[in-house]
């Protein structure tokens, strides 16, 4: 090839958290040449920020919990849009998922028989919604997220993975039928570009929490995998979904785990009074996120806020005692004590919904397969393209996610994806080359960038785009003001296209990547607003002031937004279990 | 106005690296160091430094702030601001790539030197390895490391011998699996640092244990796996 080195392997991990060191771990294993490009070393990856647990039916704390509970649990959580196939799969097999974790070293917390320590957290039952609060989220203290991140990467370097650390995904190289060839990447600490092929490329890429002003996410959830997604022309689905945590400290927007209520903590207004309590009679504190998030607005905007302001509600932890915080809650109090200048010993946190998770994103198959949906309204596989994690739409979410869910479903189709890929690998994978014309055009954007004159600093941008979501994209959404958001995204694309490069230095120039980033988050953005737009009805995430009720008859669908011509289709809601017969819609109560 | 003092160097254009001041408005709020190199790169786009969670868990922004290593997200300027002046270098010891970008390929390195993963060839049980509280408890203090290299890069022997001593982050690790219940290969770790340089290096300085963010000891981590070599030599 012309012009640009090309490194070969069997399979590319694009993205070095949680799901792309599982699927890469797996195919490593294997055998199978791989690679993980990750534009940050893999334990710096957001999943090293997940604190309450990684749910799933290991019956430690209860001996008599049933997977079965946890698949009805998500079903419902996801407000009947998830996929039911793939709930299963992931409830199913989790345990399994869970207990190799375990055996590489996973550093969980104890219950005094020496099990996994398991806490309840929200949206949790036994029988089916009919035996109250369950208590299923394994936990290593409030870390789990670091221990299971730092877990899977001692992994990954004892089975001598392939990493090309601090490098950046650009663009997909697509070949002439439209299938999956790899990636062109950024190596950032040289600045050179490579044509990295593989038979098959995994988009691990994560979540986008940065679209928002307020997020829990890290700075580097900028959404890279569905952004790239987009300019192939590949869809999204359910990009409308994002989950506002209920408890982001306020101000900093720092996560602070919903296993705080898990452990006996709960939500005050300014009357001090336990306001969940009204909302959610029977689960209360431990509500569906969402549920909770709608809550905490309302309190908020009805007049009963904390603070001079009176703009966040405070998070109680202190009759729980500081052993009991010392023990199970220990990195919550390092947080407080930092960003929130509270000590939940003596005080409760100022907390506020906050950006968290995308429930959104590529539409996949149980296998990580990525899917795109044609003429006719049927599934079609993209050859060569898959994902996992939150970069991925499979769907175990749907409209809403429950806390623990994150975790499992990253380990779960991780793992999926690299045991299907190793099927595939053996069996034989062909596809055509990319031709130099296919690699150039994954070279145009960065071309661009790097020939810009003038434009407007990256950050500036960044700010402008996340206080239009922010504003017209929130907690709760109306038409005429989505309407006015997306003219005003629409103003911002050229501007965002035209982004300064402020540096053209070679070296660890990361102002390049912050522009290509911001890029990125401009995709995901639009999508988000075009689809939230569309969906007439209120569905877990999705809160319309203008259509308040859930219209199963028209919006009992994943949305599916193409980016070719900006289009929102839908597409059906796999209601398939194998084990049973299928969950039917209810009327969501907590 | 705050005085800002940063350690620039862009290998591309500068035969040597230098002080650049900046002046910051506070607006008398006590944000974190980071919140300022943010600003600052606003400002000038050229200026280059790691980050990502900004919450003190992943360990991108390791830096030496006045005097003292520890993460930018975490340090606020009142624990960092002397005489009105903020100096911000990278973390010492280790080869500058750009500004506050450090190549950690030797830190990393000791790391992987250690095995820092379980090793437990006995069949795995069906369900997972029971471990008591009390086994469990001895991990607290030691898998909570996020592998930011300030210890590492704030001890004079890792500064010294780089290459040869593993320095108190790779040692903290190695204990982290020396004090694992579930962990089988005690013997085969212990000779694998039973030399003069591995562990013996250190000399007790705690430097380490002083600039940790989040409050762990290596020292004493170094000091067990000392016994440890010890018991098994005798």
């Amino acid at each position: 090839m012309a012009n640009i080195r090309t490194m070969t392997f069997d399979a590319v991990i694009v993205g070095g958290g949680g799901s792309g060191m599982r699927a890469a771990l797996q195919l490593a294993q294997s055998g199978y040449k791989t690679a993980v490009i990750t534009k940050v070393f893999p334990t710096r990856s957001h999943t090293v920020s997940a604190q309450g647990g990684i749910t799933c039916a290991i019956a430690s704390d209860d001996p008599n919990d049933q997977w079965q509970w946890h698949m009805y649990d998500t079903i419902k959580g996801a407000d009947f849009i998830g996929d039911q196939e793939a709930i299963e799969y992931m409830c199913q097999t989790g345990p399994e998922a869970i207990f190799e974790l375990e055996h590489m070293g996973l550093p969980f917390s104890r219950t005094e028989e020496g099990r996994i320590y398991q806490r309840p957290f929200g949206g949790q039952s036994k029988d089916f919604g009919k035996g109250g609060q369950a208590a299923r989220t394994c936990a290593a203290a409030d870390r789990t997220g670091h221990a299971l991140l730092h877990t899977l990467y001692q992994g990954n370097l004892k089975n001598e993975t392939t990493f090309l650390n601090e490098w950046f995904a650009v663009d997909i190289v697509k070949n002439s039928d439209n299938a999956v060839v790899g990636v062109v990447a950024l190596n950032i600490e040289t600045g050179a570009t490579v044509y990295v092929k593989s038979k098959a490329t995994v988009f691990a890429t994560g979540g986008a929490g940065r679209i928002y002003a307020s997020t829990t996410n890290a700075h580097i959830c900028t959404g890279d995998g569905i952004g790239m997604a987009l300019r192939a022309g590949f869809p999204v689905q359910d990009i409308e979904m994002w989950q506002f945590h209920p408890t982001g400290i306020h101000g900093a927007g720092t996560l602070v785990t919903e296993g705080c209520r898990g452990e006996g903590g709960y939500l005050v207004n300014k009357d001090g009074e336990r306001f969940m309590e009204r909302y959610a009679p029977n689960a209360k504190d431990l509500a569906g996120r969402d549920v909770v998030a709608r809550s905490m607005v309302l309190e908020i905007l009805e007049g009963r806020g904390c603070g001079p302001d009176g703009d966040h509600v405070y998070l109680k932890l202190d009759h729980l005692g500081e052993e009991t915080l010392n023990a199970k809650l220990p990195g919550i109090l390092e947080l407080s004590r930092t960003f929130a200048h509270a000590d939940p010993v003596k005080e409760p946190i100022p907390v506020v919904p906050t950006c968290h998770y995308m429930m959104g994103g590529i539409p996949t198959n149980v296998n990580g397969q990525a899917l795109t949906v044609d003429a006719e309204g049927n599934d079609e596989v993209i050859e060569g393209f898959y994902a996992c994690g939150e970069a991925a739409c499979v769907s175990v979410h749907g409209a809403n996610r429950l806390g623990g869910n994150s975790l499992l479903d990253l380990v779960v189709f991780g793992r999926a994806s690299g045991m299907f890929i190793e099927q595939q690998l053996r069996e034989g994978i062909e596809l055509k080359d990319a031709s130099e014309a296919d690699i150039e055009a994954a070279m145009a954007g960065l071309n661009h960038l790097n020939n810009s004159t003038g434009g407007e600093n990256a950050s500036v941008l960044r700010a402008e785009l996340q206080t239009i979501m922010q504003n017209y994209f929130g907690v709760f959404r109306r038409g005429d003001f989505m309407q006015e958001g997306i003219t005003k995204l629409a103003a911002l694309r050229p501007r965002i296209k035209n982004v300064a490069l402020g540096d053209k230095s070679n070296a660890f120039n990361t102002s390049r990547i912050e522009a290509l980033e911001l890029q990125n988050l401009f995709e995901v953005a639009e999508a988000t607003a075009i689809t939230a737009e569309a969906r007439t009805e209120s569905r877990g995430a999705h809160a319309r002031e203008d259509f308040q009720e859930r219209d199963d008859v028209n919006w009992l669908c994943h949305s599916v937004f193409f980016p070719s011509d900006k289009r929102v289709g839908k597409r059906g809601v796999n209601f398939n279990l194998k084990t049973r017969e299928a969950f039917e819609p209810q009327i969501r109560t907590y | 106005m705050l005085n800002v003092s940063i350690y620039r160097y862009n290998p591309e254009v500068d035969s040597e690296p230098y002080m650049q001041d900046f002046e910051f408005d506070t607006q008398g709020k006590d944000v974190m160091v980071l919140d300022v190199l943010e600003k600052l790169k606003i400002e000038d786009p050229t200026l280059v430094f790691r980050r990502s969670c900004r919450e003190g868990v992943c360990g991108s922004d390791g830096m030496n702030i006045s005097g003292k290593n520890g993460l930018a997200c975490v340090t606020p300027l009142s624990d960092a601001v002397k005489k009105n002046k903020l100096v911000i270098r990278p973390l010492p010891g280790l080869p500058v790539i750009r500004d506050l970008v450090i190549d950690m390929s030797q830190f990393y390195a000791q790391y992987e030197k250690i095995q820092p993963y379980m090793i437990n060839n006995t069949p795995a049980p069906a369900i997972e390895r029971l471990q008591s509280q009390e086994e469990r408890a001895k991990l607290d203090g030691l898998y909570e490391c996020i592998l930011c290299a300030c210890c590492s890069t704030a001890c004079p022997s890792f500064w010294w011998n780089p290459d040869k001593f593993i320095g108190p982050s790779g040692l903290l690790q190695a204990y982290r699996f020396l004090a694992d219940s579930r962990d089988t290969a005690t013997e085969a770790r212990l000779a694998n640092l039973d030399d003069p340089f591995s562990v013996f290096r250190c000399h007790g300085i705690m430097n380490c244990v002083q600039v940790c963010p989040k409050g762990l000891n290596p020292t004493k981590a170094i000091g067990h796996i000392r016994d440890m070599l010890i018991r098994t030599a005798t």
